[in-house]
Formats: structure tokens, C-alpha cells, sequence
């Protein structure tokens, strides 16, 4: 499946070249053209069945961003161990004693913490801030250090892509938002659509939304789709609150979230397509976190925008958790509703 | 061209974010012996066009962005003989007291920010910043006199003149980001003497501090190939992390990280060294709050680069750099500049 | 003007569900202007054309107003919430909130930890009095106002939405009041302001202007122990030079002084900690807009009671007429 290709290959904001390249071979043969632009989105067209009886064909933008959190290395110390800053938004508590991969030549490193033994006792109830952590890769010298990786290079978590089969789950790194692009992957190798579908690998999302702003400029869509996998909080809880999401439950469908407000017709568009197809589906929490959509609804004169999401436990941590029923699912629901889209009034 | 007094005449100039005009004709003046043309925009950017020897219908255009906007203060209120302010851009509150400013009404009066005394006060309060709105400007007049001559909305700018201090440091206010306007006007001087290909676009941006408008608006308008900013980064000093700092003296760093493109920030680190000019490399994982930032995501993108002088003690009255390093970021952007050809615009996949 | 500004205020029209307030709107519209149309956010854009000799003019006054979006729907049958836009935790309890479909109800609280215990609205939900789960006629993903009548207390004037709907009905009162103008005027009423001024962005690209102003609220700091700023109810249309977000082009500014004082039109010069308009968004569209903004000045903006000076009402209409009837030069 090509979710583990996605999954196990680095692509940290504003790097995200591994990733497309999978992306390319993937759908390269598979979609009308591809081309690049110049902060490294991948932006595939895939033509109509047929021409628009009015001569301009609709457009339409599905997109996946590429990018996952990751660490960037800013200074080798005299020992050869690495300090780090984070890209993105990382929890600094899911940092401590956990496996990475650092750079290009993906060096094995380790994020270790002072032993417990150790601590004061002013210590014991303390985060460990990521300013205050290394990753040691097992050079002991900053010369040793400097023959395999330099300041700059990324680390991921190095997480390889695991079935869990007796769950129908899949573990791996970056499904936020390695599933959707997954997702995207799937629905450009299908039959062509009744419209251009612009199928849009974005970059730098992590880090302000910033490749779908400038894709969304340019492909100038009628309308757009982002697909994410998103927070899935569906844990023991002590209040009967919203989980955001819940494993299982089919694709989600965002409303509205931090940085958009989704057009109503898209929705209705998506529950009605849901239902006549029998495929599971539940609402996203309103008001949780921010989406390329934030930026693409945005472009121009404005895009009628939602976003459609895989619920994934773990996001930004170094482990994450997906149902395989709900990846399926989601091709399904896309494939189905793009297909009525062409006829959606907007 | 000298260094120091361009410098020190750009400094001591009054150009708070919004309200650029005075910088605007002294930039004018700056650059436009070395420009084929120059002219303004509607928020007052100033462009700068010097252009290229390429071949071909349309030539490749590099703009160089540096803003021209300092922080400021600006009047919100009166009361009695005093005068009640806001910032403009992110003033540090803690140089403020007992600082000696300008408020610029229908005249410039000197003034001085001033808090009532520690003296009269609870001992505690001492071990706290003054509340802004515990601070208020003094220009000695008293209520009626005060409302002829200062309204709100009235800009207040910092008074401080340059210093020169040792080994090749200067020091004053607004040098974030006066001393990259500078080493633009260094880089168009060395570039009359430099072949290039590509078109330049030398832009003194506006409203940097207040949200990197002035580069948003010119990189729209200019709608370059690609687009490098130039701006201060933090130079190193005790109680400041090794991981935030640039080091005093060694050259001007080139970003790296997102806010870079891989192939430009390759390019200005090959040049650097085909040059010998001193240079470090500033490895940022985000947002580099910076005209850069801002350019990247003009229109279909905007492949970007970013240059950052050495400085401390960024966003006081104090702001300190190396002469030194404000002439090789000059350096550096002119021989960069000079270096773009044909076969670069294919490794960036521009096509034109 | 009273009528006008007590239909547009008592509408529902949180953001993204501005439909009624822009039909309301159109109607009144429509009639005075060349050519009307609704962009793909739902802005309403309306032209009214100048003589040819004078500059393109957008005009900005967004419909939405805050309110609140549930979130979860708990086994009794009580909504969990989200806020859509700025509202504040000490605002709410107790308040009544109407849903697009008809719907009441108030906001009620867990019981606080301890008497000391700040509001907080993760402690919060919305009760609409439904026996159980199954008799709800809204779900998550349904959004409320704040619900409040208009008040007419004669010189003052009270309402939840005054923010912006008092600066709606200024435009639509300019609109009337306009004899010819040189300028080509959009009178753009926006949506989504009040999270992230976005309306604001999609049609100043459409409309691509010259010059832009919107007409907003500000804040009014006359009241006890108030912000120490200088606005104040009953001193005049708010000429702004800067607020949170950005910085008038001084261009405009002077222009708007200069226009009140030659007609005779009291004014206050504006500068407001924190909070911002559609302003911000024309400035920064394509390659720079001159941007500025008429606000009026508004007690408790934000809370179900807003409250402005109605002749501050009209001589902001005043002053936008008088700008709009004479060349623009800056």
C-alpha cells in the first residue's frame, strides 16, 4: 500500500523532496502532467472525461501536504552530541528516549534524558524542554560528529511503517498527513473525473499553511478539498466531552475548524454522498486546529473549501495509529462525491 | 561609499513603520545613483531597477528587500502636560524609562519618558517594568499649550545619535534595519562595476515591523523571480543561547530552513566562498519573522533567500554591529547577484 | 435611520451564516446602485458608478457577527461549545443564544471548583431545554447569536451586533444619501470579519481598489476605570490612524480630516489598543491598497449590549458622503 512508501520516507517543512519523489512515481503515469513549483508543491492535473458543455471546465483542487513535524540540528557540541530545535508543533514530552534519523544518509540517534536515579527532587515534576535535549549518535567528539551529519540536517522519528492486522490498524510516523496523501495517491490513479481535477501535494504545511496558499493562487480552483488525518482523542475521559474524532467511524468532515469555515454546500455534498452510499462518516470537533484549507478558501476571490480527514491517534509524536477501514473508506466517500461534484451548483 | 555615514545619517533619521516619508528621500538619495530607475508604491516602498544585460524578451529579476521602518511610539492620549503612548512595532519596555525621545506634532519637542518616582513607591513595584500605562511623556509644556501642539495619533520616535565605539562597532538606534539598507546601497555600487544577467530590484520596504506589509505589497507589484531579504539577526552576547545566536564579526548568515530555497541558499553559501567573503550558516526551523517570510507566498510563490547582519541588543536604542559586516553583506549580495545566469533559473525550474 | 439600524442589529447573522442579514440588506441596496452581485464567500458586493473621473473606492462593512458553535452533544442533551470569534468567558452565562433554525437557549456552567474559580468555556454548555438528546433540533456544527432587542434609550442606542451592523447601516445610509460622485464606489458588505477578517481578503482581490475604508466599531474608553484611550461616545465619527493591526495610510487620514473640518463635521482621531477591521485585509491586497477606516465609537463592544451615540451614526454618514462627493487626493 502506498502508505508505507509515504509513511517511512523523511519529508520535514520545507524539505519535503523524498516525499514528492514517491508522490511522482506513484502518479506519474496516472495523471495528464505534473509540475513543480517554486516552494516544492507537487501539482498534478488530471483531465476531465469529457469537455464542459459551457467551455470552461470546472476545476476542482484536492490536496495532501507532504510535510511532518521534525527536529532540525542546530549546533554539534564538543562531545558530538546534537542540540535541536523543533519544526512544527511538538509536544516536548513525547521527545525523551526515542529513536531518530538524522539527515540525508538517515543516521541512527537517540533522544536521551538523565537517568531517573539521578534527579533532584525539584526535577521529578518537570517537562523536559527540547532546548534542553540532545540527540547522540554515537560520535564522541564534535570532528566525529561533523563527518556524518552537519547543522541544518533534520531528524524524524524513526518509526517504521507496522500492520497491526489483528486490529485492522496500521502503526507508523506521519500520518498527519502521510494518509492523505495517500488518499490523493488513490484518487488520481482512478478513472478520470467528470471535471480538471488539480490533485495538490502541498509543502510547509506545519509551519504556517504556506504551500497551499501559494498552489491555491495558482491552480485558481472552483472549488477545494484538503484531506488530513487528523486528532483523534478517543481515550477514557472524565467528562462526556468531544473526542475530535473517533477510530472506526469513517472519514471525518470538518464544518468549520481554527482557520476556515467550510462552505455548507461541500458538506451537505459529502453527508448526502455518504449516506447514498452506505459509507460510515462523522463531523470533525468544530474549532480543532488549522488546515491548508485555512489558507487555500482564501486565494483570490475566495474557494469554496472543506477538508475530509482520517481520525489518527498520536499525531506529532513519534508513533501513530490509523484504521485501515477508514483510510478505504475514505477513498470511497472521495471517489463517490468528487464523481456528484460536477454537478454541485456553486 | 562610507559606510559609517550613510549609517549614521539613516539612523538618526525618523521613519516609524507607516510613516516612512523621511526615510523614503534619503534612501532616494542613497541609491539612485547606482539605479536606472527609481519609484514608489502605494504604501511608500521605494524600487529601485537596475537592470541586467541578459538576452531574451524578458529578463529574470532578483528584488533585494530591505525595510526601511523603525519601531516607534505613538501618542494615545493626553492628560494635563503629559502624554500617554503605544508602540508601534515591538518596542522592548524595558529600555523605555528615563529614555529621551522626539514627539513629532507640528513641531519636533524633545521629550522624556519618565514614571513617578521610585522614591514614592512600594519597594516591590521597583523589582517590576514600569505598566505602560504608568509611563508617560514629559515635554515640559503644560495642558493647553500641550493640546496645540500634539494631537493622538502623533509618532514618537527614540532620540539617539550614532556612536562609534571600538574595534569597528557602531552603535544607535533603528540600525534593525538601516544597516541592510546600507549594504543594499554597497551591493548597487559594486554591481556598476560587476556584469549581470538578471534585472535588480532594490527594495527599501515599509512596515516591516508592523507585519511585513511593505514586502508583501512590492513583491505582488515587482513580481520577481526570486527574492532575497536582508535584514539583523541576533548577534551573540552572555545570557543569550548559542542556539538563538549569530556571531558579532564573522560575516552575515545565510538561512537556512524553510524559509530558504535549497538552491539559493546553496548558491549564496558557493559564492560566499568563491569570494572569500566571511559568512555563517543560521540554520532557522520556522518562521523567520522576516520580509522573506512574507515574499515566499506572494502570487504562485516566490523562491526566496535570507541575509542577516549580525546585531545585538535588537529592538533598544542601543543596537550594535561591525562596520565590517555590513560591507561584506554588500559584497555578498552584489557577487551573488553577478552570478545569476540562465543555467540557474533551470536548477529553480523557472521558465520564462 | 433608527429603523434601519434596529432590523439590520436583531438579525441573526453569526459568521459564515450571514444570509439573512445580506438579503435584508440587497433589498435596501439593490434599487440605488448599478450592479450587485455575491462573490463565492457570500460578500455583497454592490457598484455604484462615479463619472469616470475619479478613483476606484471600496467601501467595507462586514455582516457577521460573533456567537458561539456546538461542538458535542452530550448523552442529556446538553451542547458543548465553541466560540466564533472574540467572546469572552464573563459574557456569556446566563445570556440567551437563537440558532439559525429558531432555536433558544441560554449558557449554564459546571459548578465552579471554587468560588474564586475564573469562567472558563470548557467548563461551559448550552441548554435549549430539550427533554433528552433525541428531541434536539440542532447538533454539532449548528452556530448561535447572542440574542438581545434593540433599545432605543434616545440619544443612545443599545443592541447585541451594533458590531458591525452599525456600519452596515452607515453604508447603506451613504448609499442613499450619495448625489453623483466622481468615484467609482463598492459598497462591499463582508463577511467572516469577526475570524480573521476574511471576507475582506477575497473581495478587495476581486474589487481590486485604489482606495479602501471600512466603517467598524471601536471602543469607547469613556466609561469608570476604563483602557486609557480617547474615544468616547458623542465626539464624532472615529478617524482611525492606528489600531492593532495596522496603520491608516496617512493619505487617507488626512483626507478624512480634512473633509470634517471643512464641512463642519465634529471627529475624534482614533487610536486603539488591540483589535482591528477590514481595513487591514485592503491594505495588504495585491500590490497595496490606501486603507483607512471611519469607526464609531462603541461602549462594551463584544457583549449583548452594545451601545453607540446616534449622532455619531450620523455624522459618520456625513463624513463618508462628504469624502466620497469630492476628488480623492493623497
Amino acid at each position: 500500500m502506498i502508505l508505507q512508501q509515504l509513511a517511512n520516507a523523511s519529508g520535514p517543512s520545507g524539505r519535503e523532496e523524498a516525499v514528492r519523489q514517491v508522490v511522482i512515481e506513484a502518479i506519474r503515469d496516472h495523471v495528464d502532467s505534473y509540475q513543480v513549483d517554486g516552494l516544492g508543491n507537487c501539482i498534478a492535473l488530471k483531465r476531465g472525461a469529457a469537455p464542459a458543455a459551457d467551455g470552461r471546465s470546472r476545476r476542482v483542487m484536492v490536496s495532501a501536504h507532504m510535510d511532518e513535524v521534525a527536529l532540525m540540528i542546530v549546533q554539534i557540541t564538543g562531545e558530538g552530541l546534537l542540540r535541536f530545535r523543533k519544526i512544527g508543533g511538538i509536544d516536548d514530552r513525547v521527545l525523551p528516549s526515542k529513536r531518530v534519523l538524522v539527515g540525508e544518509k538517515r543516521v541512527p540517534g537517540v533522544i536521551g534524558c538523565k537517568p531517573l536515579h539521578l534527579l533532584h527532587d525539584a526535577e521529578f515534576g518537570q517537562v523536559a524542554a527540547s532546548d534542553d535535549l540532545y540527540i547522540d549518535i554515537g560520535a564522541s567528539s564534535a570532528a566525529a560528529a561533523e563527518r556524518l551529519v552537519q547543522r541544518g540536517d533534520y531528524a524524524v522519528f524513526d518509526t517504521p511503517y507496522e500492520p497491526w492486522p489483528q486490529a485492522r490498524l496500521v502503526k507508523g510516523k506521519a500520518f498527519d498527513d502521510r494518509a492523505g496523501c495517500a488518499v490523493l495517491v488513490e484518487l488520481l490513479r482512478g478513472d478520470p473525473y467528470p471535471f480538471d481535477l488539480y490533485g495538490v501535494f502541498t509543502v510547509q504545511e506545519e509551519v504556517g499553511l504556506r504551500g497551499a496558499r501559494v498552489a491555491a493562487y495558482a491552480v485558481d480552483p472552483d472549488a477545494a478539498i484538503a484531506l488530513e488525518g487528523t486528532i483523534c482523542d478517543d481515550m477514557p475521559k472524565k467528562k462526556d466531552i468531544s473526542s475530535t474524532t473517533v477510530l472506526g467511524q469513517g472519514p471525518s468532515i470538518t464544518i468549520m475548524d481554527r482557520s476556515m469555515i467550510a462552505d455548507r454546500r461541500l458538506v451537505q455534498l459529502l453527508i448526502d454522498t455518504a449516506q447514498a452510499e452506505g459509507i460510515p462518516y462523522q463531523f470533525k470537533q468544530p474549532l480543532m486546529g488549522s488546515t491548508d484549507s485555512g489558507t487555500i478558501h482564501l486565494a483570490r476571490e475566495g474557494v469554496p473549501t472543506t477538508v475530509v480527514s482520517i481520525p489518527s491517534r498520536y499525531i506529532h509524536s513519534p508513533v501513530t495509529l490509523l484504521s485501515l477501514d477508514d483510510l478505504e473508506n475514505t477513498v470511497k466517500l472521495m471517489r463517490a462525491a468528487l464523481i456528484k461534484l460536477a454537478d454541485l451548483e456553486l | 561609499m562610507e559606510t559609517k555615514t550613510l549609517l549614521r545619517k539613516l539612523s538618526e533619521a525618523s521613519g516609524v513603520s507607516g510613516y516612512e516619508a523621511e526615510l523614503r528621500g534619503l534612501v532616494r538619495e542613497a541609491w539612485a545613483p547606482w539605479a536606472d530607475e527609481v519609484r514608489e508604491d502605494v504604501l511608500g516602498n521605494v524600487i529601485a531597477l537596475k537592470r541586467g544585460t541578459g538576452a531574451g524578451e524578458r529578463r529574470y529579476k532578483v528584488m533585494l528587500a530591505g525595510h526601511m521602518d523603525e519601531i516607534g511610539l505613538m501618542v494615545t492620549q493626553l492628560e494635563g502636560g503629559f502624554i500617554r503612548f503605544t508602540q508601534v512595532g515591538g518596542i522592548d519596555p524595558r529600555t523605555l524609562l528615563a529614555q529621551e525621545v522626539v514627539v513629532h506634532g507640528r513641531e519636533p519637542l524633545p521629550g522624556i519618558i519618565g514614571t513617578r518616582p521610585p522614591h514614592v513607591l512600594p519597594p516591590e513595584a521597583r523589582n517590576k517594568p514600569v505598566p505602560w500605562d504608568e509611563l508617560f511623556i514629559d515635554v515640559g509644556l503644560d495642558g493647553s499649550r500641550l493640546a496645540e501642539l500634539v494631537q493622538v495619533g502623533d509618532l514618537i520616535t527614540v532620540r539617539r545619535s550614532m556612536a562609534e565605539l571600538e574595534d569597528d562597532r557602531l552603535s544607535g538606534k533603528a540600525f534593525d534595519n538601516r544597516a541592510s539598507v546600507v549594504a543594499i546601497a554597497c551591493a548597487l555600487e559594486r554591481l556598476a562595476g560587476l556584469k549581470h544577467e538578471w534585472d535588480v530590484y532594490a527594495v527599501a520596504t515599509v512596515q516591516e515591523e508592523t507585519g511585513l506589509k511593505g514586502a508583501m505589497t512590492s513583491a505582488y507589484g515587482v513580481y520577481p523571480d526570486i527574492g532575497i531579504a536582508i535584514d539583523v539577526g541576533f548577534g551573540n552576547m552572555p545570557g543569550q543561547s548559542e542556539l538563538d545566536s549569530i556571531e558579532m564579526g564573522k560575516g552575515p548568515s545565510i538561512a537556512f530552513g524553510p524559509t530558504a530555497h535549497p538552491a539559493i541558499h546553496e548558491q549564496l553559501v558557493s559564492v560566499a566562498q568563491a569570494n572569500e567573503i566571511p559568512h555563517q550558516i543560521e540554520p532557522i526551523p520556522g518562521a523567520s519573522g522576516t520580509d522573506a517570510w512574507a515574499i515566499q507566498v506572494v502570487r504562485e510563490g516566490i523562491p526566496a533567500g535570507l541575509l542577516s547582519i549580525p546585531l545585538r541588543y535588537m529592538h533598544t536604542s542601543v543596537e550594535t554591529v561591525v562596520a565590517q559586516d555590513i560591507a561584506r553583506t554588500g559584497r555578498l549580495l552584489a557577487h551573488f547577484t553577478a552570478s545569476l545566469d540562465a543555467a540557474f533559473a533551470g536548477r529553480l525550474g523557472l521558465n520564462r | 435611520m433608527k429603523a434601519l439600524i434596529q432590523e439590520l442589529v436583531e438579525a441573526y447573522g453569526p459568521s459564515g451564516h450571514e444570509g439573512t442579514v445580506r438579503n435584508l440588506i440587497r433589498r435596501h441596496v439593490e434599487p440605488l446602485c448599478d450592479e450587485v452581485r455575491v462573490d463565492a464567500m457570500g460578500n455583497l458586493i454592490a457598484l455604484k458608478r462615479g463619472d469616470g473621473s475619479g478613483r476606484r473606492v471600496m467601501l467595507a462593512a462586514h455582516m457577521d457577527e460573533i456567537g458561539v458553535i456546538v461542538s458535542h452533544v452530550d448523552e442529556k442533551g446538553f451542547l458543548r461549545f465553541g466560540t466564533v470569534g472574540g467572546v469572552r468567558p464573563t459574557q456569556v452565562l446566563g445570556t440567551r443564544v437563537l440558532f439559525g433554525n429558531g432555536q433558544q437557549g441560554t449558557i449554564g456552567q459546571e459548578q465552579p471548583a471554587s468560588p474564586d474559580e475564573k469562567p472558563s468555556f470548557d467548563k461551559m454548555f448550552i441548554d435549549v431545554g430539550a427533554p433528552n438528546k433525541e428531541a434536539l433540533t440542532v447538533g454539532v456544527g449548528d452556530v448561535a447569536c447572542f440574542q438581545r432587542p434593540f433599545a432605543d434609550l434616545g440619544q443612545r442606542l443599545m443592541s447585541k451586533a451594533m458590531d458591525d451592523r452599525i456600519g452596515c447601516a452607515v453604508l447603506v445610509q451613504a448609499l442613499r444619501d450619495l448625489k453623483p460622485s466622481p468615484h467609482d464606489v463598492y459598497f462591499v458588505f463582508t463577511v467572516q470579519e469577526e475570524v480573521g477578517l476574511r471576507g475582506a481578503v477575497t473581495s478587495a482581490y476581486g474589487v481590486a481598489p485604489e482606495v479602501g475604508i471600512a466603517l467598524d466599531v471601536t471602543i469607547a474608553a469613556d466609561t469608570p476605570e476604563a483602557a486609557h484611550m480617547n474615544m468616547a461616545l458623542g465626539k464624532g465619527p472615529c478617524i482611525k490612524v492606528k489600531d492593532g493591526g495596522m496603520l491608516a495610510h496617512p493619505g487617507v487620514k488626512n483626507l478624512m480630516v480634512a473633509t470634517a473640518q471643512r464641512l463642519g463635521i465634529p471627529y475624534q482621531l482614533e487610536v486603539l489598543l488591540g483589535g482591528t477591521t477590514d481595513a487591514m485585509a485592503m491594505q495588504t491586497s495585491q500590490a497595496g491598497v490606501a486603507a483607512g477606516t471611519i469607526s464609531v465609537a462603541t461602549r462594551y463592544v463584544h457583549s449583548p449590549s452594545e451601545m453607540v451615540d446616534y449622532d455619531d451614526v450620523l455624522n459618520s454618514v456625513k463624513l463618508l458622503v462628504g469624502i466620497l462627493s469630492a476628488p480623492i487626493v493623497l
